[in-house]
């Protein structure tokens, strides 16, 4: 394991210290491991709190920030965060007008959320819980959809309408809106290395491939042989096609890197997965190319699509300034 | 015959010890169907709680599985931290401000701990979870009561977990990450299963 690391154990608490270091206009709180907002929003705005596991950044400590999040809870790598760091995050970042916890749809996640909002008491929660993850065909005897790269189209869109000044039945009905109408799927062409156990996560040899992969290295759908860009664009943008209805909605599309997939492919297969959503009727409004919702060192891709309406479109052009995602300002 | 405060704490110690010794053997298990992490977040729970019932010294039994159960729950993480935090504050809870508990309120304080694994997990039987370790003990257990005295109450609520434990090989895995393996679960014990038959085995020893 080749990592730039001094000693497994302190990978987290080392990289929020220079996390701290790069952004000023951010509040760390290291020992609970909450990354604030520098400036807090006006009174009687809600709040957005999101966290997970560690491992996937930029996501989420690198969108929080205006427009975006409040704060971010920050758990060990791929482990979620426990429920007190939730509950300070929560109590802290409390408007007056309550607080949307934004969780991904992981067993250990939604546990540890679900506890918090049981103990807050006195703050307003509501939660909206993603699973945009086609890769999971069998939703009923899982643990469901995992929730992936729509994460960032809900945190940009849920956090430029409680911006605004909306209501958290309101911002909390978007993000809904959101999950319902996007869809994801990703791919690995290396397993992640945890630096924890350093080793692969799961075993993929040089000619093989696996689809529907998920962030954690969860298995996918199937495993086949290495094949072009071309095809494994269509690998990925036909079973989210036939997943939801996108026709005749303009599309925010991500084109997403695993963590270890340079920048010049992540365009070749952005240019390969807009094809074919062009030639499917799909109108790409909106396009986001790189890393931002990452798997450690592990190489590869996935591909969001969402419906969007013309309220969406909106706020995701709204005005944002966090570390990863800043337009319009 | 009452269960004593000071079997309660025998009880956290001998858990304690069985989840640091099987700490590798947790693990593996862990390895083969989740993230390979059980064995260390569990037994790093173990010893915070342990540690947290050593300088607080609690003097009755909810205030003790209350200090357990918040402790579990901010240092275990994943699911497990949830699960086994809700089943020492429910078992908390059942128990009330007393040192010692008759054979039917420790029942009856087992039985809330499994209710509040229910509603964190939602597991049904067969899900390959931690549930079908403990929900065959807790039933066990307030069978042998009826007729049996404590101590073997608790011995046959070990052996259930410990046979629950084993079936769950055979199972196709339904929640939790174990679940996205699908068929390739089968053939492999489930971690939890496997920690919660070292919580029974724990309890049968504490109180023999």
């Amino acid at each position: 394991m080749k990592k730039l690391i001094n000693s497994p154990d302190d990978v987290l608490t080392e990289s929020l210290l220079g996390l701290a270091a790069a952004h000023p206009e951010l509040r760390v709180d290291h020992a609970n491991r909450i990354v604030y907002r520098g400036e807090t929003k006006p009174h009687g705005t809600v709040a957005l709190l999101s966290g997970g596991g560690s491992g996937h950044e930029p996501l989420h400590a690198g969108f929080v920030g205006f427009g975006m999040l409040d704060a971010a809870v920050c758990g060990e790598v791929f482990t979620s965060p426990a429920p007190d760091q939730l509950i300070e995050a929560t109590r802290r970042i409390d408007n007056g007008a309550g607080v949307l916890h934004v969780i991904k749809n992981y067993t250990g996640d939604v546990m540890n959320f679900e506890m918090a909002a049981e103990l807050l008491g006195g703050t307003e929660v509501d939660t909206v819980v993603i699973a945009d993850d086609i890769a999971v065909e069998d939703s009923t005897f899982t643990a469901g959809r995992r929730g992936t790269g729509l994460t960032v189209f809900v945190e940009k869109i849920a956090g430029a309408a409680a911006e605004q000044g909306r209501e958290l039945t309101e911002v909390a009905g978007l993000a809904r809106r959101v999950c319902a109408s996007g869809r994801s799927m990703g791919m690995a062409l290396t397993s992640s290395t945890l630096p924890a156990s350093g080793r692969p996560t799961f075993d993929l040899p040089d000619a093989e491939m696996e689809i529907g992969v998920g962030i954690h290295g969860e298995p996918g759908r199937r495993r086949v042989p290495l094949a072009s860009a071309r095809e494994i664009a269509r690998m990925l943008v036909e079973p989210i096609l036939a997943d939801h209805e996108f026709g005749g909605s303009p599309a925010i599309v991500m084109l997403n890197g695993m963590g270890a997939t340079p920048l010049i492919e992540l365009y070749l297969m952005f240019g390969e997965v807009r094809g074919l959503l062009e030639k499917a009727g799909v109108s790409v409004a909106r396009s986001l190319v790189g890393n931002y919702v990452t798997s450690l060192d592990m190489a590869g891709c996935s591909v969001t699509v969402l419906a969007a309406d013309d309220e969406m479109l909106g706020l995701w052009d709204a005005p944002v300034s966090t570390p990863s995602l800043r337009w319009g300002i | 015959m009452a269960v004593t405060f000071v079997q309660f704490m025998d009880w956290l110690r001998l858990t304690d010890e069985h989840v640091i010794e099987a700490r590798s053997e947790l693990t593996e298990l862990d390895s083969a169907i989740g993230d390979g992490d059980h064995g260390i977040n569990l037994s790093r729970g173990c010893a915070a709680s342990s540690g947290k019932v050593d300088s607080e010294k609690p003097e009755y039994l909810d205030d003790m599985f209350t200090l357990v159960g918040m402790t579990l729950v901010s240092s275990v993480g994943g699911a497990s931290g949830p699960l086994y935090g809700t089943f020492f504050l429910r078992f908390a809870t059942s128990a009330g401000h007393r040192q010692e508990l008759t054979p039917v309120q420790l029942a009856s304080a087992l039985e809330a701990g499994l209710a509040g694994v229910v509603q964190r997990g939602k597991p049904e039987l067969g899900d390959k979870t931690m549930y079908d370790a403990m929900q065959p003990a807790v039933l066990a257990f307030r069978n042998a009561i009826k007729t049996g005295d404590v101590a073997e109450a608790a011995l046959l609520a070990s052996r259930a977990a410990a046979a629950g434990r084993d079936a769950t090989a055979d199972l196709v895995a339904r929640k939790g990450r174990a679940s996205y393996l699908g068929e390739r679960s089968v053939g492999h014990i489930d971690p939890g299963a496997a920690s919660t038959a070292l919580l029974f085995q724990s309890l049968a020893e504490a109180l023999a």
